[in-house]
């Protein structure tokens, strides 16, 4: 049995690096997809929202875990062998899309419906009323639940340490393996996790505070 | 001399409009004719269906039957270059104001200059400016809306349909959600308009502006024009039951 020593703490916070990456990864991802899904949610067409709905219900309804399984083993037995971080990156994308999607569908739709006509009656088109008139105030209101999120993903990437990768939470079980103490390692993995999200979300609460003080001062 | 056709004196035609909420009828065969240079107050009860008339001739809302023409246009036929022109012509005004809140007064003005106008942005600023004049908010253009009082913010919605230089502007109900000093000087800026020969129809609860400003008066009741005629005549001598009722209550 080896003593736990500053080379498995340094271990820790290298893998920890990973995390943060994996975690840009997702949500870098998930924005990308999860703002045409939320602009579809509120389309006009109705078989755009229906499509949209449907990808928010199954995603949501299907664990995040069974995801990473479907992108890395599921995929690798179609002949589709991704690298773990590839996989793992994927299903966290399809994940944050879902949940970021809908997110930002209700910050859209709290946009009152009286600057869609007001816009409207100047003559903008639907484009230019998204562009000009209705995101910049959806953006607004999304920024305190969107921060917020970020800290579900941040922690939801140690999910990823099933399909393989090392980031975080797979660098503490390694380093249990040889040290076998449990209680103490993963006491300081919680705390890196904690380190990481503990400013997201006093960042998402001082956003909100400021986002409902500019609404009380109309 | 301008020999024009009779019919070019007219800005808007409703022929026998019918609008349905579901199985409620709100309009039930409402016709009314608007000459250019008219200013036309819509007064009536709650209900009676007279923002909804002002809707439709907005283009905001869709007629299950007749017609509405604005300049000769036809509103609410499908197809963007009709609409289009229907924006160049109807200026709208709401109740609530409806300024867009993340931009400064001069940028509220400026943006469907800029994009729908496609002017370049000094003409635009240039506008914004002279509107901004003739509702006395010069100051203001830098503000952002809810720096300023809501007759303030009013006016500034006024001048931003003004500035798109429609053929009729119309107003929906825009002092109710004002207290009486601010109402004042929202009703100062609409006479100033009515006087300088804007086309207007107003959808109101003020009756001292109605026959102040008014040319034409129209009492709307259960969704039909119940009656109307120059302001001066209807409010004299009432014909109607109904419209001899709401003087009474409303003075």
């Amino acid at each position: 049995m080896i003593q736990l020593n500053a080379h498995h703490i340094w271990y820790l916070v290298t893998a920890a690096q990973w995390t943060v990456l994996l975690s840009l990864i997702a949500f870098a991802g998930g924005a990308l997809v999860g703002l045409p899904i939320a602009l579809m949610r509120v389309s006009p067409s109705q078989a755009l929202r229906i499509v949209a709905g449907g990808y928010i219900q199954l995603i949501q309804g299907t664990p995040l875990l069974i995801l990473l399984f479907l992108t890395y083993f599921g995929l690798g037995i179609l002949g589709y062998k991704l690298a773990p971080l590839v996989a793992a990156g994927l299903a966290l994308t399809l994940y944050a899309a879902a949940f970021l999607g809908e997110i930002w569908r209700g910050c859209i739709e709290a946009v009152p419906r009286t600057q869609w006509e007001a816009s409207d009656c100047l003559g903008l088109g639907r484009f230019q009323q998204y562009a000009y008139v209705i995101l910049p105030q959806a953006v607004r209101i999304a920024i305190p639940p969107t921060v917020g999120f970020m800290v579900q993903i941040v922690k939801n990437t140690s999910l990823a340490s099933v399909v393989g990768f090392v980031e975080l939470a797979r660098a503490g079980q390694i380093v249990n393996n040889s040290t076998f103490e449990p209680f103490i390692i993963f006491c300081i993995v919680a705390a890196i996790y904690f380190a990481m999200c503990y400013p997201l979300s006093l960042a998402s609460r001082f956003l909100e505070r400021r986002a409902n003080a500019g609404r009380a001062s109309h | 001399m301008q020999a024009a056709p009779a019919t070019s004196a007219t800005v808007v035609q409703v022929t026998g409009v019918v609008k349905e909420f579901g199985t409620l009828r709100v309009l039930d065969g409402v016709s009314l004719e608007v000459a250019r240079g008219q200013t036309v107050a819509i007064v009536g009860r709650s209900g009676s269906g007279k923002s909804t008339l002002l809707r439709c001739i907005a283009g905001l809302e869709t007629i299950q039957a007749g017609k509405i023409e604005v300049c000769g246009h036809e509103v609410g036929r499908p197809g963007k270059a009709a609409r289009a022109q229907l924006r160049h012509d109807v200026g709208m005004v709401f109740q609530g104001y409806n300024l867009f809140p993340h931009l400064t007064v001069q940028r509220n003005i400026t943006l469907a200059l800029t994009l729908v106008k496609k002017q370049p942005k000094d003409a635009a600023q240039a506008k914004a400016a002279e509107v901004l004049r003739l509702v006395g908010l010069t100051d203001k253009i830098n503000s952002y809306p809810e720096q300023l009082s809501g007759g303030q913010q009013q006016r500034v919605a006024i001048a931003r349909s003004l500035a798109l230089s429609p053929q009729v502007m119309l107003f929906d109900e825009v002092t109710s959600a004002l207290d009486p000093e601010l109402t004042a000087e929202v009703l100062a800026v609409m006479e100033d308009l009515a006087a300088r020969g804007m086309t207007m129809i107003t959808v109101t609860h003020e009756m001292g502006f109605a026959r102040k400003v008014a040319n034409q008066v129209v009492f709307m009741h259960r969704g039909k024009i119940w009656e109307s005629g120059l302001t001066s005549e209807l409010f004299a001598r009432p014909q109607t039951a109904e419209f001899k009722q709401f003087i009474s209550s409303e003075l």
